[in-house]
């Protein structure tokens, strides 16, 4: 038994209601109590869809149980095929359903539905939404893909773009931006699934020579299936920041046999903005800005390189809820002299936070939380989403647009440059200082005065190390967004040396100490 | 009829008990599970805490289903069942006994544990009362705690209110054989509505007025024979039921929405206290009229439209009855996920006999008869606003009913605007 208050991910079926919602003429039969129907609105009032998911709940109640609960489920499915008349047909149980063991892979099958019915096996009790996803979009490939024609003779070179979802964070706008790039580079898209697909489409996913894996959460299962059944390899990148795009087209070019000089050629017509906007003078201001990074293995993998590489900021901590790709993000984790934090525990996510005291927190819906809470600028990079994850405009991650944006988005909380000097000289001016934060911002961003961080940090002065009072008062006149590390770096300083009292003197060696 | 309390008050029996058809649906029901009321419980009772025993579903649906996570740390939260837990590895109730142990260290200015029944822990059939009952003793006296079940195979929306407050009734105090008659208004309402409730009845000399739910949970109201109570929301089932078998008397009464509402539901309890004619009328006069006058503004544009409402909160019929007779509309169906004729008959008798009212849902067949009404608003949930929207239909979510103080005088405006503003927005737009 697991205490929580909120989850980064949602139960398996919700993985799988992502999946057939994606797509255009899959229906989801779900066995499952009323109530579980709020999972409608994740689509209809997150992501502003136009129709309701394509999903019927059997809707069992207390008196059903000791009755016949397979033959609700029965009724069910058959309704639903003889009112929506999909191409195909999911069937399954949420986790009160499964409890209730109806099989309603075996109950779909005594129907003799004329559509195919794929039965899926979603244990609710330990696996979650990303894996529901991922292994809902593998069953439809392994039960359906095969039975498409044979691979025919093609003028050139197709791949399969793979993983994209219904709420997916901004999935709707990176397949368009990917499939523009492919195209541009001069593969042809073959199939985009889930996201749009129709079923007949899984039926000429072998037409391709390889799969683009764009979201390994959601469609590295299938890939490897594919991999092994039709000889389709798949790529490795995920194609988010710059250096990730320019890497993606050279995996690519590999996979479609373009040439290097292709591969040259292509990048000198095509790039982002975001080399130069990092190398203007005025991002100066952004160097060494410790960030911290958190959220699906994708994005927390992509994100960290984005804002170490790209951006040059410090990564000073990085993590996963994504159990299932640990590896990669401790790998990477470790490359940075970090250890990964690993959890779908938001409360030692929000610990970490407060520890490290970063500058930036990039992170989910659950981090923008723990940040307004801290007094901390942030930016969402990852799932899960909110309603002001599905913008209007054209706001992809990926390609070489999405780069465009992930400047936007990793500089736009941040106190701008000279802003920034400015709050450093006149630290006591009544109306520019420490409270007001960023003048772009409005007045949202004050919120740390009485935030946990701040009292937290105020009273964490170790016992045996004692502040003078003009050290403190000095202290008070570092800017906020500093001043939580400056009191450690200043502690940690006086207590490696063995001084009992720190004087403004020690503060000063200290900042000299650790300047960097 | 009426029957005699033993301090010599009487009550009215409930008259007419609507005989109109009612259409019942069995079939997909697209409404919340009871577990959704503890959104706004746990804000109503400040030092409560509501523990749901249940799946990664039933925190999703928390996080998901009012799309806030507002609140630093909520009063409420989920200990999940794990494979192991089904498997029988561990000992359920010992590591919900560990789970509580670590939850009250953290929240020590807790005063109230609720352990909230899920699907799961139904159909495994855990025994949280008896949970309740072992872990009340060892956390006594600085802890109490209750269970009881918001589970969708049980319980609808805002059943889980009526589930959790019928929970508190047999923990009341009792009420001494002869105090004086008292009166207790029953149900969650907003502070605000329950500040301006509270001031009518006293200068009406009905008094002291008590609260259930209260605001903290030492201060819930006592009860006895000489308690008569009025319920401020029709879905007490429940509660009603636990309180009459504490003694206590219901006074039946239309709901307090809008003007007219409030006026007979208030005018319910003063006729019970013997409140005169004229003291009752110099006490609501001003009030009424400034929500009448309210009304009147939305009424221009509301009068003569048609309202079709999906089942959600089982306030529907008493808001079909103010937009029939006091905004001037129609409603072609009125839909109630239960339809408890006993607490409803006033309402529902005041409904013209045209009006088509569902009990249950099947949402597809449902979604059907509203395109045939093709009506002029339809109140529904948030899995169904959008998509109507995008068939021409204008919408009215259902969860702002509930969410948004409506009862009583002062927010009969507002409760008319609600209705205004969805059709208003569409006159707007010319995009």
């Amino acid at each position: 038994m697991q205490l929580t208050v909120w989850t980064y991910e949602g139960p398996p079926h919700v993985g799988a209601m992502r999946v057939a919602t994606a797509m255009t003429d899959l229906h989801y039969v779900l066995h499952a109590p009323q109530g579980d129907t709020y999972a409608d609105l994740l689509f209809t009032m997150i992501e502003r869809r136009k129709k309701r998911p394509p999903v019927t709940f059997t809707t069992f109640q207390a008196r059903d149980l000791g009755g016949d609960t397979s033959q609700l489920f029965m009724d069910a499915a058959r309704d639903a095929q003889a009112r929506f008349e999909p191409a195909a047909m999911i069937v399954g149980a949420s986790c009160t359903g499964e409890l209730i063991q109806d099989d309603p892979g075996g109950l779909a099958k005594t129907l003799g539905l004329p559509i195919p019915v794929i039965p899926l096996e979603l244990p609710s009790y330990s696996k979650k939404e990303n894996w529901g996803a991922s292994e809902t979009f593998y069953q439809l490939v392994r039960n359906l893909a095969s039975h498409g024609p044979d691979k025919e003779p093609f003028d050139g070179v197709s791949c399969n773009i793979v993983g994209p979802t219904a709420l997916g964070f901004r999935h709707r706008d990176d397949v368009r931006e990917i499939v523009n790039l492919l195209e541009a580079f001069g593969v042809t898209v073959n199939v985009v699934a889930p996201l749009d697909a129709e079923v007949r489409d899984i039926l000429r996913l072998k037409q391709a020579d390889f799969n683009v894996c764009l979201y390994p959460e959601t469609g590295m299962t299938a890939c490897q299936w594919m991999k092994r059944q039709f000889k389709q390899p798949f790529t490795q990148t995920v194609p988010i920041g710059v250096g990730a795009t320019i890497d993606f087209l050279k995996e690519v070019a590999t996979l479609a046999g373009l040439s290097e000089d292709h591969v040259e050629t292509f990048l000198q017509e095509h790039d982002s903005r975001l080399p130069w906007y990092s190398r203007s003078i005025d991002s100066t201001y952004l160097t060494g800005k410790r960030v911290f990074v958190f959220g699906d293995a994708t994005h927390a993998l992509s994100i960290a390189r984005v804002a170490k590489e790209e951006m040059g900021y410090e990564v000073v901590g990085m993590g996963t809820y994504s159990r299932e790709f640990a590896r990669d993000v401790r790998e990477l984790a470790e490359s940075y002299g970090l250890e990964a934090l690993i959890t779908d525990d938001y409360l030692e996510v929000e610990d970490a936070i407060e520890q490290l005291q970063p500058e930036l927190v990039l992170g989910s819906q659950m981090e923008r939380h723990i940040a307004k809470r801290l007094g901390l600028p942030c930016a969402v990079i990852s799932s899960p989403v909110h309603v002001q994850d599905f913008p209007a405009r054209y706001s992809p991650q990926m390609g070489f647009e999405g780069a465009n944006v992930l400047f936007d988005t990793l500089v736009h909380p941040l106190t701008m440059g000279l802003e920034e000097h400015l709050l450093h000289m006149f630290r006591d001016d009544f109306e520019f200082n420490d409270d007001a934060g960023p003048s772009h911002l409005g007045h949202s961003a004050k919120q740390k005065t009485n935030s946990k961080a701040a009292q937290t940090t105020e009273t964490q002065k170790s016992v045996d190390l004692v502040w003078t009072q003009d050290a403190e008062q000095e202290l008070k006149k570092i800017p906020f967004f500093v001043r939580g590390k400056a009191r450690r770096n200043t502690e940690k300083y006086a207590s490696t040396r063995g001084l009992a009292e720190i004087t403004m003197e020690t503060l000063y060696e200290a900042k000299s100490h650790f300047s960097r | 009829m009426s029957v005699n309390t033993a301090s010599g008050i009487s009550v009215p029996q409930p008259t007419g008990c609507s005989q109109r058809p009612i259409l019942h649906e069995r079939g997909q029901h697209e409404v919340f599970c009871g577990l959704t009321g503890i959104m706004w419980l746990h804000r109503k009772i400040q030092d409560a805490f509501f523990l749901i025993v249940g799946s990664r579903t039933c925190a999703h649906l928390m996080q998901s289903a009012a799309g806030v996570m507002i609140f630093a740390e909520p009063r409420f939260g989920t200990a999940i069942m794990e494979e192991r837990d089904l498997a029988g590895i561990g000992d359920m109730h010992d590591e919900l006994d560990a789970v509580v142990e670590k939850l009250l260290k953290r929240r020590p200015e807790i005063r109230l544990l609720f352990l909230v029944g899920s699907c799961p822990s139904e159909v495994i059939k855990l025994d949280l009362g008896r949970a309740a009952q072992r872990l009340s003793q060892r956390h006594n006296p600085s802890v109490r705690i209750l269970n009881y079940s918001g589970s969708g195979i049980e319980t609808t929306f805002t059943q889980g209110e009526d589930n959790c407050l019928a929970s508190i009734v047999p923990t009341l105090p009792p009420e001494p054989k002869d105090a004086p008659a008292n009166l207790m208004v029953v149900g969650a309402l907003s502070d605000v509505v329950e500040d301006q409730f509270n001031r009518l009845f006293e200068e009406m000399g009905i008094g002291p007025v008590r609260f259930l739910p209260a605001r903290l949970a030492d201060d819930m109201p006592p009860v006895g024979e000489n308690t008569v109570f009025l319920l401020a929301q029709p879905f007490l089932t429940e509660t009603k039921r636990a309180l009459e078998e504490r003694g206590a008397k219901h006074i039946p009464a239309i709901f307090p929405l809008g003007a007219e509402g409030t006026t007979q539901w208030l005018k319910a309890a003063a006729d019970v206290f013997n409140v005169s004619e004229t003291t009752f009328e110099s006490v609501v006069e001003k009030p009424r009229e400034r929500a009448e006058r309210a009304i009147s503004q939305h009424r221009e544009k509301l009068n003569g439209k048609s309202a079709f409402f999906f089942p959600d909160s089982q306030l529907e019929i008493p808001l079909a009855r103010f937009l029939y007779e006091e905004l001037g509309m129609d409603t072609s169906e009125v839909g109630t996920p239960y339809l408890n004729r006993n607490i409803l008959a006033p309402d529902l008798n005041r409904l013209p006999d045209s009006m088509r009212v569902s009990e249950g849902q099947d949402v597809d067949r449902q979604l059907d008869r509203c395109r045939d009404d093709n009506p002029d608003i339809v109140v529904c949930g948030l899995g169904l606003a959008n998509p109507l929207e995008v068939e021409g239909l204008t919408t009215k979510w259902s969860i702002e009913l509930v969410f948004t103080p409506i009862q009583g005088y002062e927010q009969a405006g507002d409760l008319a605007e609600l209705f205004a503003r969805p059709l208003n927005r569409r006159t707007r737009l010319a995009v």
